[in-house]
């Protein structure tokens, strides 16, 4: 089993959701999040004063899915969540060693 | 002197001394939200701590030394009224009882005072704030209010009754004052750890402009009630204070939409206040188009002031001197070309072919109460700092004010902190597995 992680632009997790469901992807997690990369976060004025915010906003997807997917969830993500500008996110994918649903108690690809 | 009461006058300055009390909670909130979120409750405290402080200080000699006969020349007022002594039910100061006075002019001296910690945002010991706020407002405050606000038929306060200086809401012993006096806390205390390194943003904007949404409220009494009567000069005061703040308002934006692309909230709530601060002395010489010059003059002004601080590099924190002491000293200064006979009575400025004499007597009060405060804040601050301790540890500032000082914290999000506590013994259900002796639990770095 593999997780995906993606970290996106939040106003793009509709398009992800949606892209994910029609791929048949049953669960994921979501959390805010914050950081940078190439974006180097962005100016704000208070006062007059600007103030270089490097933490941006983002959300943290976080699919479980068995090993043959993992790549075709990572494309439907890449394509949802690509506007093209500097700030999309980041994709990638770890192994995964076990897998409980808690309340079965279901193990491995039975419980994704 | 004993006179006769004015049923209509008595009822509206209790009504403004009500509406002034509001404004100290407006500003904890107008400053609390602009600080970062570990210190939003101590700097609510720092303003609350005035209210309460200042009203015992002010009973027991406060007002008196304010609104007492000369004393040193009408350098200050005597103790004769210390402990209240003469302001009971039948005491009549003008056409309202002095009670009434009394306590009208107490919202003042407690709102100046909490106007000051603006200025040592987010590092301040509490301690040393409530020990610098008794001897602030015994120094400084009672001293510059009796020169302005004492008013004996030309042997009362020396700015008012001898100078002729125009100040009707105490655009000096309130803006002016809390705006030098702040400057000079802010150079004792010293600038922030991160001051122009790391973002200081404000934490809550919304609470910020509901803060200012009730000192604006507040400000009707503030200035309006000022006039002590009920009647076409509190009118004047009234409409001119709407007006000032609106185009204050509307300065600052302007500003900030050319300046920096964008019209800002903090810069629309920081514009109103600028605007209110400028027509506080102002408000009982000027006709509304004068007004409408003085707010604009203070908002495009007052814009530009609040950017000092980066360049000289005192961390004014929160723009007391900025807003307050520019502000105040822009009100004082354009009351001498702009005060009209129409609604003074006799005095002119400038442009209403009155001459420079005006101009000459405001500059003179500025110059007068600005001096004073800024060196005696500066003493106070350094002996209080001396003898007390005036800044918090390096340490502590970085953790935040709020849980050290007060054991608090002003938001609890939920997730955050859901569930944490300690855990009783002999709570664990039965059939949770249990770690086997030889498997020590790992040391877990942190």
């Amino acid at each position: 089993m593999k997780l995906v992680t993606a970290v996106i632009k939040p106003f793009k997790l509709d398009d992800v959701k949606q892209a994910l469901e029609a791929f048949g992807v049953h669960g994921l997690t979501v959390t805010e999040a914050s950081g940078y990369g190439r974006q180097r976060g962005h100016v704000e004025v208070y006062r007059g004063a600007e103030y270089e915010i490097d933490l941006v906003p983002k959300l943290r997807v976080e699919v479980l899915c068995d090993d043959a997917d993992a790549a075709d969830i990572v494309d439907a993500i890449v394509t949802a969540a690509r506007t093209g500008t500097i700030g999309d996110g980041k994709v990638w994918v770890v192994p995964v060693e076990a897998v409980v649903r808690v309340r079965t108690g279901e193990r491995g690809l039975a419980a994704l | 002197m004993p006179g006769d009461i004015n049923g209509a006058d008595t009822a509206w300055v209790l009504i403004s001394a009500a509406l002034v009390m509001l404004m100290i909670p407006g500003l904890a909130l107008f400053y609390g939200g602009m600080v970062r979120v570990k210190n939003v409750l101590n700097m609510l405290m720092m303003s609350l701590s005035c209210l309460a402080v200042v009203t015992v200080v002010w009973v027991a000699y406060g007002y008196s030394l304010a609104f007492g006969p000369d004393a040193f020349g009408g350098l200050i007022g005597t103790l004769r009224y210390a402990g209240m002594a003469g302001v009971g039910v039948t005491d009549v100061t003008g056409t309202i009882p002095t009670p009434v006075f009394a306590a009208f002019q107490l919202m003042f001296a407690a709102i100046t005072a909490a106007l000051l910690s603006g200025s040592i945002a987010d590092r301040a010991r509490f301690s040393g704030w409530i020990v610098f706020v008794v001897i602030w407002s015994s120094l400084v405050y009672f001293p510059v209010a009796h020169w302005v606000f004492y008013s004996a038929h030309g042997h009362g306060g020396w700015i008012v009754d001898r100078l002729h200086a125009i100040d009707l809401a105490g655009g000096t012993v309130v803006e002016l004052n809390s705006g030098v006096s702040g400057l000079a806390l802010a150079l004792v205390l010293g600038p922030r750890v991160g001051f122009r390194r790391d973002p200081m943003r404000p934490h809550n904007l919304p609470l910020v402009v509901l803060g200012a949404g009730l000192l604006w409220f507040g400000w009707f009494g503030f200035n309006a009630g000022s006039a002590l009567a009920s009647g076409g000069l509190a009118g004047v005061a009234f409409l001119n204070t709407q007006v000032a703040a609106s185009t204050a308002v509307l300065g600052w934006l302007a500003v900030e939409k050319r300046r920096d692309g964008h019209a800002t909230t903090l810069g629309a709530v920081s514009g109103a206040v600028a605007g209110l601060v400028a027509i506080t002395p102002s408000c009982g010489s000027v006709n509304p188009l004068g007004a409408l010059v003085i707010g604009l003059v203070a908002g495009v002004v007052c814009s530009y002031a609040v950017g000092w601080k980066f360049r000289f590099g005192y961390d004014d924190s929160l723009d007391v001197a900025g807003l307050h002491g520019v502000g105040g000293v822009v009100g004082m200064l354009l009351i001498g070309f702009l005060a009209t006979a129409a609604v003074t009575g006799s005095a002119r400025g400038l442009l209403y072919g009155g001459g420079f004499g005006q101009l000459g007597r405001q500059t003179v009060a500025v110059l007068a109460v600005g001096s004073y405060s800024f060196a005696l804040t500066w003493l106070i601050a350094k002996a209080v700092d001396r003898f007390v301790g005036f800044r918090v540890a390096r340490d502590d500032e970085l953790a935040g004010l709020d849980l050290l000082v007060h054991g608090e914290t002003a938001y609890d999000l939920g997730l955050q902190t859901a569930g944490v506590g300690h855990r009783l013994p002999g709570r664990h259900e039965s059939g949770t597995p249990t770690r086997p002796a030889d498997r020590p639990i790992a040391e877990q770095p942190h």
